[in-house]
Order: structure tokens, then sequence, then C-alpha cells
């Protein structure tokens, strides 16, 4: 065995010396391990089965807990919904095995074991009734969508052969992403969208484009990239210890960050904006390992939100809560002020390290988006500052894991898709977590997995399953998928 | 309920989460440890036949071509005779780090999406090169009619060629050899 082994990363710029120095510090703790021959599953399906009987398991715990905590009796729907949930991974994970046989473990089990756990918070604020303004029961709605979820997770996996044939949609990809995000500004706003237009609604049926648009413009942008990225990259001149690109390579970035500004303006939608414009900076970076890119992109940001924020009211309602989140309780309120952020701060406090327990809070208090965009606020008040770490930790693993892909995938294309995908969800995470615990300013957006909010869960789902194939095709041996002589090395010499 | 009973199920309810947490590391440690790691001066190596990690849980195995951690490699387990390449690595080019096992399977190799290394270089064809076992097991690489051409050693091919362990093929600006 020798040297240029770095599992499958673009060996360029200085990411790689890091790396390295790492790995290095962690060798000789690893010199005196006995050597055991490799047996059994090649592909970890197995570990992947124990962990998803934990990840339904648990939710139905917290299921159990919730009503006995509330009515001192186990919930009558008990056993319908941990048959639900379990039937519904069991599918998924038979799938997994039949069509993505090399994927990562651990992404369904964690997929599933969040979605469990939103929705029995939102099955528990529903029983919260009147108390909770604007509630009407929605658990069953977020299992009949997380079952669609599902759906189209399967469907991914049974269709999607192979990653690369998205590549050939780069630019199909980018029109129909741009359809998607356009189409709700279409559609008349609502009053009780509280000013944001990013639903299509047709009837009582409502789905949230962005949320799809999402994973097609990762495809555009790992497309795109692939192919410019050398000229983004090289063409460049050296400025102050920076790379500076060229003008014409700059293109590209302005019409994206003009795009998501547009998005702001025009749908008022902050998260999704920024979620769109991160995207594209985490992708640039990723692709060209150029850190100018980066500082761009957070200029950019800034400046662009600055900018709107001065002009538009909706945005600067949300900044000066963001600011002033208890200003709304005070004695002379100021016009339009939103209370949520000082209530899910409150309520996240009242939480305090281990919570009130499930069913014992009062997340009711926090408005009437305690069961969508505020369900963190409620995890936090019930779970405490434990359990919410530990969903954070989930979301990092997730995160990671789709990371982990990328640098094992043997292709450009599907590193950057995997990046993207990663990074999309651990952006749209971090936009909500820092909205909720008032660290940025609220942006509506939803909680993966989590929250109360159909496209979500079913966007998220494909965004799994994708994740699930391209580690797939990173870590299958090759056509014919040798017994017991393949895995990790030890400690050889 | 009981003050008492709620207390326990709360405490034990994130006691559970946690475990779920913790677990789910356990089963990615191989990624951090389980793994071996080169240092990148030495050119050549020898294999461990049985190279093993260090659990139970690094034992089930990922069957990465490239599962390392971050510059890690990775050895081939038991069962395999001695001597023979076990895995392709590119040493230079924009994929430098990749590995491919090899388990009896033709690798192509070029710009192509199917291909199982896909080669983002300019001077590499759609389908540049195959490298396969003939009938004796010998790995063989074979230039697939391309543009600029394959190179063993400074030799462009232009026959099916044996391949021995360390000579490096090159494909444009991509360099890749078979390893033991």
């Amino acid at each position: 065995m020798s040297s240029y082994n770095l599992s499958g990363d673009t060996d360029r710029g200085g990411g790689t010396g890091r790396r390295r120095a790492t790995a290095e510090r962690t060798a000789p703790r690893r010199r005196g391990n006995t050597t055991i021959s490799l047996q059994g599953a090649p592909n970890r399906r197995n570990t992947e089965l124990a962990l998803l009987v934990f990840a339904v398991l648990l939710p139905i715990l917290a299921y159990a807990n919730v009503g006995l905590a509330m009515d001192s009796e186990l919930p009558a729907g008990m056993l319908g919904y941990g048959l639900g949930m379990g039937s519904l991974a069991l599918v998924a994970h038979l799938l997994v095995r039949r069509f993505a046989p090399y994927a990562d473990p651990l992404m369904l089990p964690i997929a599933t074991l969040l979605n469990g756990l939103g929705v029995v918070m939102i099955w528990r604020l529903d029983k919260a009734g009147k108390l909770l303004s604007g509630n009407f029961p929605a658990a069953r709605n977020q299992l009949i969508w997380s079952a669609l979820g599902v759906a189209l997770f399967i469907g991914v996996m049974v269709l999607l052969k192979d990653h690369r044939v998205l590549q050939r949609y780069t630019y199909i990809s980018m029109v129909v992403a741009l359809v998607l995000l356009a189409a709700p500004a279409f559609f008349p706003a609502r009053a009780e969208d509280f000013g944001a237009k990013i639903w299509i609604r047709m009837g009582s049926f409502s789905i949230q484009p962005g949320e799809f648009a999402k994973i097609v413009l990762t495809v555009f942008f790992a497309g795109y990239l692939m192919v410019k990225r050398d000229a983004l990259a090289l063409a460049s001149r050296r400025f102050m210890g920076l790379y500076l690109p060229r003008g014409r390579d700059l293109g590209p970035i302005v019409v994206i960050w003009l795009l998501s500004l547009l998005i702001l303006i025009f749908e008022n939608d902050l998260g999704t904006s920024f979620l769109f414009f991160g995207l594209f900076v985490v992708m640039l970076y990723v692709a060209t390992e150029r850190t100018s890119w980066i500082l761009f992109g957070l200029l950019m940001s800034v400046g662009g939100a600055v900018a709107v924020a001065m002009t538009t009211s909706h945005v600067k309602v949300r900044i000066d809560a963001w600011l002033d989140p208890m200003a709304a309780f005070g004695p002379n309120p100021p016009k339009g002020a939103t209370e949520q952020i000082g209530q899910s701060l409150m309520a996240l406090g009242s939480g305090g390290v281990t919570g009130s327990g499930l069913g014992q809070g009062r997340s009711w208090l926090i408005n009437f988006a305690a069961k969508s965009d505020f369900i963190l606020g409620s995890f936090g008040e019930e779970l405490g500052l434990t359990g919410l770490m530990a969903i954070f930790l989930l979301y990092a693993l997730l995160v990671q894991r789709g990371l982990r892909t990328a640098l094992a995938a043997r292709d450009p294309f599907g590193k950057l898709f995997a990046v993207g995908l990663s990074s999309a969800m651990a952006l749209q995470v971090f936009v909500v977590a820092g909205g909720v615990t008032g660290l940025i300013p609220l942006t509506g957006m939803t909680m993966p997995f989590l929250a109360q909010g159909g496209s979500s869960v079913v966007a998220n789902w494909a965004l799994v399953a994708i994740l699930l194939k391209i580690s797939d095709s990173a870590r299958r041996p090759g056509a014919e998928p040798a017994p017991a002589t393949e895995g990790q090395g030890g400690p050889a010499r | 309920m009981s003050e008492l009973t709620l207390t326990v199920m709360r405490l034990g309810f994130l006691a559970v989460l946690w475990l779920f947490v913790i677990v789910a590391i356990q089963v990615i440690r191989s990624d951090l440890f389980g793994t071996k790691v080169n240092p990148r001066t030495s050119r050549r190596g020898t294999s461990a036949p049985s190279g093993g990690p260090a659990t139970a849980t690094t034992a089930a195995g990922r069957p990465t071509p490239a599962p390392g951690g971050p510059g890690a490699g990775q050895t081939q387990g038991g069962g395999r005779r001695r001597g023979a390449p076990t895995q392709l690595v590119v040493v230079q080019g924009s994929l430098a780090g990749t590995t491919v096992a090899l388990q009896g399977q033709t690798i192509t190799l070029g710009r192509a999406h199917d291909s199982t290394i896909v080669l983002d270089d300019d001077y590499a064809s759609s389908r540049h090169a195959r490298i396969y076992p003939d009938q004796t097991g010998q790995w063989t690489v074979e230039d697939l009619g391309s543009t600029n051409g394959t190179y063993l050693d400074r030799q462009r091919l232009t026959a099916p060629t044996p391949l021995q362990p360390g000579t490096p093929i090159r494909i444009g600006r991509t360099v890749i050899e078979l390893r033991k």
C-alpha cells in the first residue's frame, strides 16, 4: 500500500494537506490493534436494519411518553402509528437492499427517526387543542405526507439507475428550477401566509415548490460547475493573496445572486433566497477551491440582504424582530412586531437542560407556528438542551454522511452533486435553527423532516434517496461484488 | 401518572435518544479509525492480506473502493493470493487519490459518464481505455482507440498489454497504476 491513497477527493489546493495531517495524527494509535479478518455482510445493510428498528422504536417510545404524560394512558393509535412508520421504514429498507445495496447505512435510519419524532411532536401539539391558536389536527396529514415521501424515495431508488444520468439534464434543470421558483409569484397571496409567496395552492391543497427547486437547482449547479470549474479556478489574477476571477467568470454568480434577490423581493422569502445563494457559493468553493469565492459570496449576500432590508417592509420587520425579540411584549410594541421569536426563546429557556418532558411543556404558547417553523422551539422545551443537541447531531450526521459520500464518489459530477445536496440540508438546518434561536433573522423555512409541511418532507425524502444512490455507486466495489475479500484495512505494517 | 414515572420517562427518553446518536457514531467510526493511513512519501508498501479493523463494527466493513477516512487508504481483506494487484489507484490528475478495488471486473476509463472511473481530463476520450483480467487472470490494459493515446510507462499502447503493479498508465494528465 502506498502513498497517494487519499480517498477519492480531488487533489488540488491546500485542503488535502490539512486532511493528510489529521490522518497522520491518527495513525500511531492504530498500530497496536489486533487484526480481524473480514466476515459477514460486506455492505452494511444489516447495520442499517438494526439502526432502522431503533429509529422506529424511538418515536413509538416518544408517542407512548406523550400519551402517558397527557392522558395517563397509552395512546390508542400507538399500534397503528407504530405499524405505519415501521412498515414504511421496512419497505424503504428492502428497496435499498434491492436497488442500492452498498449505500450508506446511516442516512435512512436518521431520516426515519427525525420524521418519526416530527410526527409525534405534531400529534402532541394537536392534542393541545384550542390552546394553540389556529390549531387543527395535522399529525395524520403529516403521516400521509411521510408515506408520500417514502413513495418518492422508492421511486427515486427504482427509477434513478445512476445519478450520472442527471448530468444530461443540466440546463433543463436550470429552467425547471426557475419555473418552480417563479411559479408561486403568479399565484394570489393569502393573508395567512404572512407576506411570503412560496406556495402554490389548488383548493385546500398546497405545495411549496421551493423545496423541490432545491434539488433540481443542485443538479444544475453540479453539472455547470463540473464543466466550468477549471475556468473559474485557474483563470484568475492574484491580488493581495486573493484570486480574483475574471469578469466573465463572475457572470453566473452575479446572475444567481440577482435571482435570489428577485426571489427575496417578489416572494418575500428570505430563507429560500439565502439557501440558493449559499448553496451556489458552497458548491463554487468546493469546485474551485478558491477562498475568494466565499469572500465574494459573503460580501454579496450581506450587501444584498442589507439593500433589500432597507427597502422591503416585510424583511425589515423580520430584522427588527431579530434585533429586539422582546419588543413585542413591551408596552409599546412596534407596528407589525412578531412575538414568535421571543416566545420561542422563552420556550427554549423554560426547557432548560433536560426539558419539561414530552407532553408536559406549554409549547402551544408559541403561537400558530409551533408545529412548523418553530417546531424546534417545541422540541427545545420538552426535550431540553440535551434533546435538542441530539437532534442537531442527527442532522450533522446526515450531512456528514452526505459529504463523506462526496469524498468517496468516483465521478466529479457525483461529488459536486452530493456536496450540494448535503450542504443544502446543512444550510436549511442552520437557517431554521438560527432563526428559532435568535442567531439570525427569522426566515420562513421548515426544519427538514421534523416540521409540519408536506412538500418539505416529500422533497427531503427524495434528497436522501439521491444521496443514497450516489453513495451506493461510490461504495460499490465493482461489477461483481466479491464476498468477504473487501473491506477496511487495519494497521498493516 | 406519578411525578416519578414521568421524570424517569423523560430522562429515559433522552438517554435512548442519545444512545441512538452514539450507536450511529459508532457505525461511522470506521471512517475515522478503521482505515489504514499511509504517509505520502513512501511510494511502495506491502499489502496486508488480513488487514483488520479493530472492532466488530468496522468488521462489518465498508466495501467502498475508497472507503478510507481523509487521507486514508485501504488494504484488502484475506483470501487473496499474495502478489496479485488488489486495487487501481489514480496517482495524478484531478481524481488523484481515487482507488478502485480490483475484483475481476473490467474497469473502463474515460470521460463518458458510465465509465468506472470518470476522467475529468481534457486530453481523455469518452471511452479511452479499459483494464481487465485476461483468461489467465493477468491484468491487461487496452487502449480503446483514444485520440491522445494511452501510455504505459512512456510507451504508447498499440495492443492489449499485460500490466505489472506499479507501472504508471498515463492518460492525458491522469496517471493510474495497479497496486498490490
